[in-house]
């Protein structure tokens, strides 16, 4: 199926909508009216049509605009993209993973041919159309993660593994929910998510970094997490906090339902197979709350969620200020009758 | 004593020395001399002919552990009057540095996280550096937005010295960078950031 690129922006005057069809494949991450840290994780396996777990590396409409607001964020900020020395195996093994699985998924937009290590990659929506060396960086304009992350939509770590953990040796992170690559890169599993309150006491990263040293090549592993932001602005990065933070400040009861988005990362983990890394990819789903609701059990259900989280947790997520706002707005949205189980619409 | 559970922070064990060591190489700062003498008091000299001391007296000149450490007669004892000299030595040390050398740091917690970047960049196992934090627990930040570091930071919050930005010290910190991150603290609503308060003493 064709996709129809939308013409968009995620900052300034913010032109971002879903189309009523993407409102119905959006990854809703409450399968029930609570919400706590777990250790959510299941195989990364094809899901129902017509939802973003069709194909394993997701395009959607907006794909054209995303790459153009990461394309802004490198100007601005080179530092959004890294990578240490010994992670050029697995930035070729990206490279590898995320142009096959788009080729076979959306053959109208993007091509790869292989003729040995000479390599020929069409991208129709971005106009590119290559031919390289594979496993020699000089054939291409970019390094090959960085090459080939400008072209993917969503975050993307590469975390290495030794010593009995995971390293966050590379990355190209231009969508983030306030975490800076530039500070964390280099950092083990438990360092990097230092910052995250109540998990590490009930075990959870203990046990998400065990189950993580164990994935196997060929079975990629999926978790959703999620926040809220204002405006659907995609960087929202550490490094640029004090430009929208004051966002925060302009949310009334009048125009919350447009201005608040629920922001949902569908995190899948990938075991490369010749540097042994594994490449973590962080994709960002937006909708506001006014998409959200048309969406009845969607609507029942997140006034529900926000109203029942604990406030170390609505603190971490930026929600303390605007948390009232939103769940009066919502509730107009819940009559209290029952919800059906899991994510997906009735 | 420094704020503890902080994840990302490394964990100062102690000198503690290394009997199997062919060579000891000490990097002192400050009050990290008092980290040294209290290991020859409990552990006895026999080490200290095979030991290599950089010294940077910084803010406890006063006090002449200068001349302490030199009354322990070790093989080198070298002072550098800044920290930048230190680094520039210290370099040095490591590029003849042979197998069977052990290093050491005691100081404060920024002076541990410069001279520790100097021996990662060669190549040296953060896990096999011994480290001791003595003195003052002021912290090393970096400005997450610009980026610059302020050293010797007492408060939270602190002016940026670079550009001048309200910032948190979060208890999150990269040892490669050295430093905790400082947030700007009223990006929300600017200028109502919160007056100052003494937390790293």
């Amino acid at each position: 199926m064709t996709i129809t690129f939308r013409n968009e922006t995620f900052r300034d005057d913010f032109t971002f909508r879903n189309s009523l069809t993407n409102i119905r494949r959006f990854p809703f991450p409450f399968d029930r009216d609570e919400y706590m840290y777990s250790v959510n994780m299941e195989p990364h396996v094809r899901g129902r049509q017509d939802s973003v777990f069709e194909n394993l590396i997701d395009v959607d409409e907006h794909y054209v605009a995303e790459m153009q607001d990461r394309a802004m964020v490198l100007k601005e900020d080179p530092l959004r993209c890294q990578a240490l020395p010994h992670m050029m195996a697995a930035q070729w093994d990206t490279l590898e993973l995320l142009m096959e699985h788009q080729a076979q998924d959306y053959p109208e937009h993007f091509t790869l041919e292989k003729n040995g290590d000479r390599w020929r990659w069409i991208n129709r929506p971005l106009g590119i159309d290559d031919t390289f060396t594979f496993g020699d960086p000089a054939t291409l304009p970019y390094p090959p993660m960085e090459y080939i992350t400008r072209q993917a939509q969503g975050d993307f770590c590469i975390v290495d593994q030794r010593d009995n953990n995971l390293w966050m040796d590379a990355g190209m992170v231009t969508t983030q929910a306030d975490w800076s690559l530039d500070f964390d890169i280099g950092m083990n599993f438990m360092e990097w998510h230092g910052p995250v309150p109540l998990a590490h006491q009930i075990g959870v990263f203990d046990r998400a970094l065990k189950f993580l040293l164990n994935l196997q090549q060929g079975k990629p592993t999926r978790r959703l997490n999620w926040t809220m932001t204002v405006n659907p602005r995609l960087d929202t990065s550490p490094e640029n906090y004090h430009k929208w933070g004051p966002d925060r400040m302009t949310v009334t009861p009048e125009n919350v339902g447009q201005k608040m988005h629920l922001r949902v990362e569908l995190q899948s983990l990938w075991r490369l197979p010749r540097s042994n890394a594994i490449l973590f990819v962080i994709r960002c789903y937006l909708i506001s709350l006014e998409e959200l609701v048309t969406v009845p059990k969607w609507g029942r259900r997140l006034p529900r969620v926000l109203a029942s989280l604990p406030p170390e947790i609505a603190d971490y997520k930026g929600l303390t200020r605007n948390r009232p706002i939103m769940i009066d707005w919502l509730s107009k949205y819940d009559d209290g009758s029952p919800t059906s189980a899991g994510i997906y619409p009735d | 004593m420094l704020v503890q559970g902080i994840k990302s922070r490394p964990e100062y064990k102690g000198l503690d020395i290394d009997p199997n060591a062919k060579r000891h190489l000490f990097v002192l700062e400050g009050e990290g001399a008092t980290a040294l003498t209290d290991q020859v008091e409990a552990k006895g000299r026999d080490f200290l002919d095979r030991s290599e001391i950089l010294y940077l007296a910084g803010g406890a000149a006063p006090k002449a552990y200068d001349a302490v450490l030199t009354a322990l007669s070790p093989d080198v004892f070298w002072q550098a009057p800044t920290l930048q000299p230190l680094l520039f030595r210290l370099r040095a040390c490591l590029e003849q540095a042979r197998m069977g050398t052990r290093l050491y740091i005691a100081g404060t917690e920024g002076f541990i996280g410069q001279v520790m970047q100097v021996a990662l960049e060669f190549g040296i196992d953060f896990n096999s550096i011994h480290t001791e934090h003595r003195g003052s627990t002021a912290r090393r930040v970096q400005c997450v937005h610009c980026k610059g570091i302020t050293d010797n930071v007492t408060t939270s919050p602190f002016a940026c010295t670079h550009c001048g930005l309200p910032l948190l010290v979060r208890d999150h910190y990269s040892r490669r960078l050295g430093a905790f991150q400082g947030v700007n603290i009223d990006a929300e609503e600017p200028g109502t950031a919160p007056a100052p308060e003494e937390m790293f003493p």
